[in-house]
């Protein structure tokens, strides 16, 4: 089947049922993505698919035909998010944070506290509390502002590969309910 | 540049952030096979027969049970009462009996359902109190609690009551066991690679340098990968063993849920002595925990529990009795804090009610009874200058406007609540002692490399210790590195728990670095390895001075160091669905040196956040001493919009027997949060004693509290 996976075109061969997220880490070998629940509850697995945050864990392969696939690897460590959830506390164990960088990517571009809220409600971490992610995506904010207003034309390097961001756009599965 | 104090860049950062980092299940070794664990599905009985029914299925299949084990069937630890397979009789739900392995994971699940197994069953026992086995039994005394009783106006009792909490780590259990070299390999999600160690060495009957074990980057712990990594490592190896290839064994959410430790339930009560102007004249109090099915931990974490169980006031008169029974459930085990939450749950749930039954300020209450330099605590141990429980009391109600908004939302849908709290840093007693924990510091061409076995499970182990040793060695920080927690290759310096990674081990790095600062004289890594040849530096832990402790009576010096805290909660209820919603947390709390500020506020704010879920969300459901909501869908941590907003201040009063003035962070921010929140429901008018306090409780809570008001 042929997509396009971190900016190029793939061809990956692999059951059309089988979990978009055990294709990925399995058939090929992008093991950044992370499996927490296996119910699309954690979104641990959290990738972007043409620009939107979806659960990797709940989508057959077979949704991926022709679609544009980002995973952590396709940040490639140049976006201003992933230095600053070093920086500011927005990662402890890890385990979370590939899922919440992606998520947090596809944010408005300056989210307020609610807009941050509610766009990784979707998104659990047991380390941090969430402060350090919020101040991560503050200081991401601020750096990408500082960079567009010194060039203009440095602005795609520092907003890393060519993914297409559909802003503030909420997550496909439901925010957890407070009783579920 | 000095490296302690400042947010230097930690040192698996990038891994993390990009995907790099390899956690046990991205990790894959030739013929590696793929293990599962058929476990019982009643909580007490014998097994009376296994069936097996594998039709296709069956090539290339391995089984194992526990006539595969080449050594004692027994997880070593502190009773060595709990086998790794179930031989004939069964004493929980959930609880391993048969191993099986398949190179294909869906043959493997096909195959797993093809057993069947019968039992006699027993009548279990699920109440700690009916309890016919007693795991441990402490008690303490201070004084002569008949004459606290005598010089009392008043006496307050209460009853208070926790619920079982899930650490609930976003990466599940998981190891790969790889035969090798006539022993064994294991990669794992751990916190304590030397007690996997010991447990792979009994279990397999094999010379301890035939075993070796290999921490691989972990996805969070918070004391749920203390102990149990031991099991699903004995499991791996055991099939292992017998496949003669890697087997890997990776829960999936479900089975983490049912079968692994938990926080302890307990049921704590309190009975206080008090004079009409606010001074604490006796306090007694009885903790009860539910231990589960084996030992494990229990005996230290009833331990750590009664140690905390006053709170941080003083007294003269101090009875308490611990106990902690065996019941029909899952063992439970460590979880940060380790029984200290749910004893200084109900030590400030209790404080309150006492300050509203004086009609005493609940501030003042607590500024006339609270811990002081030089006062002595329940097991006589008496504080050191760093005692700040006054300090961070004021300073929480200072910066969270306590008095203006406790008087201004009274009557209203917002309440504001408080708890002071302290948690010891390190190892109970003699523990460390016991631990004789060690530490190593090789010299490199360009600076060291710290060789320790404390493991790095999101807190940030390798970039403090690396700070500490750099400063002390006077080498930049970048040019430290630091070993993997690898037994082949690293001293046992303990395990990663008790919040006692930077006190503890970071104080015998430090004693390593300034000795190999003395034997560099000056001379640069490189040339002194050229003069000289390679240099190890290896300490182990010492004891402070004026330390001592006594085992049989609880007296004597029960932690090193106590860091202090102060929480205010500000809560919303609502008075239709009866949910409490929190508003602000305000966390002042005493760390003795930050010595990486964003980290260690990091620990502050993941442990608050857990507290809240424990105070509010987080209730596991037992129904025939199984979990009965083994999910993420309904078992509810906090998610962004269940937090909010923290105000952490961090106070520095420092110890001087830790690196630079540091004691323990880890746990003590978890103490705090529920007694804060209950308070604050209390000031709405909600007298409820349980947590968690879901609106189900509350509305119970409401209802039986206006029927009885309603009684004639």
């Amino acid at each position: 089947m042929r997509f396009r996976l971190n900016g190029r075109t793939v061809e990956v061969v692999a059951p059309p049922m089988k979990r978009l997220l055990d294709v990925l880490r399995e058939e090929c070998g992008l093991t950044g993505t992370k499996e927490g629940c296996g119910e699309g509850e954690c979104g641990a697995c959290t990738i972007l698919v043409d620009g939107e945050p979806v659960n990797s864990c709940l989508i057959p392969f077979a949704q991926a035909r022709g679609a544009r696939i980002t995973t952590i690897e396709g940040l490639r460590g140049t976006h201003p998010l992933q230095d600053a959830f070093v920086s500011e506390g927005g990662a402890q164990c890890g385990i979370c944070t590939p899922g919440m960088i992606l998520a947090a990517v596809a944010l408005a571009s300056s989210p307020s506290r609610e807009e941050m809220r509610e766009g990784l409600a979707g998104n659990l971490c047991r380390c941090t509390g969430y402060e350090g992610i919020y101040r991560a995506i503050r200081k991401s904010t601020a750096v990408r502002r500082k960079a567009a207003a010194r060039s203009p034309r440095a602005r795609s390097s520092v907003t890393g590969p060519p993914v297409s961001v559909k802003r503030q756009r909420a997550k496909r599965s439901p925010p957890k309910s407070r009783r579920g | 540049m000095v490296a302690v104090g400042r947010n230097v860049r930690r040192k698996e950062g990038i891994a993390k952030v990009t995907g790099a980092a390899r956690y046990v299940d991205d990790l894959s070794f030739p013929g590696m096979l793929h293990g599962t664990t058929i476990r019982s599905t009643i909580p007490c009985g014998e097994i009376a027969g296994i069936r097996r029914d594998f039709g296709a299925n069956a090539a290339g299949l391995v089984v194992a049970d526990w006539r595969d084990i080449p050594g004692q069937n027994a997880v070593a630890l502190i009773e060595n009462d709990q086998p790794f397979l179930a031989e004939r009789v069964v004493r929980h739900a959930a609880e391993p009996i048969l191993l099986l392995a398949h190179e294909d994971r869906e043959t493997l699940a096909a195959a797993a359902a093809g057993i069947a197994i019968d039992y006699r069953t027993e009548e279990p026992v699920f109440d700690p109190a009916a309890s016919p086995k007693i795991f441990k039994r402490i008690v303490i005394e201070k004084g002569d609690i008949r004459r606290g009783r005598k010089n009392a106006d008043l006496v307050v009792e209460g009853e208070y009551r926790c619920g079982l909490q899930e650490q609930l780590y976003i990466e599940t259990n998981g190891v790969i066991a790889v035969p090798e070299n006539g022993g064994i390999t294991v990669y794992g999600s751990l916190q304590c690679p030397y007690y996997v160690h010991r447990a792979l060495v009994v279990l397999l009957g094999l010379p301890p340098e035939k075993v070796r074990v290999v921490q691989a980057e972990t996805g969070g712990g918070f004391g749920g990968k203390e102990e149990y990594p031991s099991m699903v490592a004995g499991h791996a190896a055991i099939l292992a063993w017998k496949a003669k290839r890697p087997v890997k064994i990776v829960y999936d959410r479900v089975e983490d849920m049912l079968a692994t430790t938990k926080r302890h339930p307990a049921r704590i009560r309190h009975r206080t002595g008090v004079t009409r102007d606010g001074l604490l004249t006796a306090i007694e109090i009885d903790v009860l925990m539910d231990g589960g099915a084996y030992c494990t931990l229990s005996p230290v974490v009833l331990s750590r529990g009664v140690l905390h169980a006053t709170g941080p006031y003083r007294c003269h008169h101090v009875r308490i009795e611990g106990r902690v029974t065996m019941t029909n459930t899952p063992p439970n085990g460590a979880f940060r804090g380790f029984g200290a939450p749910q004893t200084q749950f109900a030590a400030e749930a209790h404080m309150e009610r006492i300050a509203e039954e004086l009609g005493m300020d609940p501030v003042a209450f607590r500024e006339k009874n609270a811990l002081r330099a030089g006062d002595t605590t329940a097991t006589g141990q008496r504080l050191g200058r760093d005692a700040s429980a006054l300090r961070v009391l004021r300073e929480a109600v200072r910066r969270s406007d306590f008095r203006r908004k406790r008087k201004a939302w009274r009557g209203t849908r917002r309440g504001i609540g408080l708890a002071l709290f302290f948690h010891g840093s390190g190892f109970t007693g003699s523990g460390e002692v016991k631990l004789a924990s060690k530490a190593s510091l090789e010299l490199t061409e360009t600076g060291a490399r710290i060789r320790v076995a404390s493991t790095e499970i999101g807190q940030g182990t390798r970039t403090m210790l690396a700070q500490i040793v750099a400063d002390a060695l006077g080498i930049p920080y970048d040019r430290i590195e630091v070993s993997d927690a690898d037994t082949g290759c690293v001293p046992d310096s303990g395990p990663t728990v008790a919040s006692r990674t930077c006190m503890v081990v970071g104080r015998i790095l430090e004693t390593c670095a300034r000795e190999m600062r003395a034997k560099l004289r000056g001379v640069s890594p490189r040339e002194y390895l050229r003069r000289h040849g390679p240099l190890v530096v290896t300490r182990e832990y010492e004891r402070p001075a004026g330390v001592s402790w006594d085992e049989e009576t609880y007296r004597g010096t029960a932690y090193g160091a106590y860091g202090w805290g102060c929480d205010v909660a500000e809560v919303e209820l609502d008075p239709v669905t009866y949910a409490v919603r929190p508003l602000r947390l305000t966390a002042v709390q005493d760390i003795g040196r930050a010595i990486h500020p964003v980290l260690a506020a990091g620990q502050i704010e993941g442990g608050t956040a857990q507290g809240i879920g424990y105070a509010l969300l987080e209730e596991v459901v037992m129904r025939d001493g199984r979990m009965a909501n083994a999910q993420m869908t309904n078992y509810i941590v906090p998610t962004t919009l269940d937090t909010p907003p923290f105000d952490v201040t961090i106070v520095e009063c420092p110890y001087s027997g830790g690196p630079h003035g540091a004691k323990g962070v880890g746990e003590m921010p978890i103490d705090g949060p529920a007694p804060a929140i209950i308070n604050a429901i209390r000031h709405l008018g909600v007298d409820v004693r349980e947590i968690p306090a879901t609106p189900e409780r509350i509305f119970e809570t409401q209802v039986e509290g206006r029927s009885r008001a309603g009684r004639p």
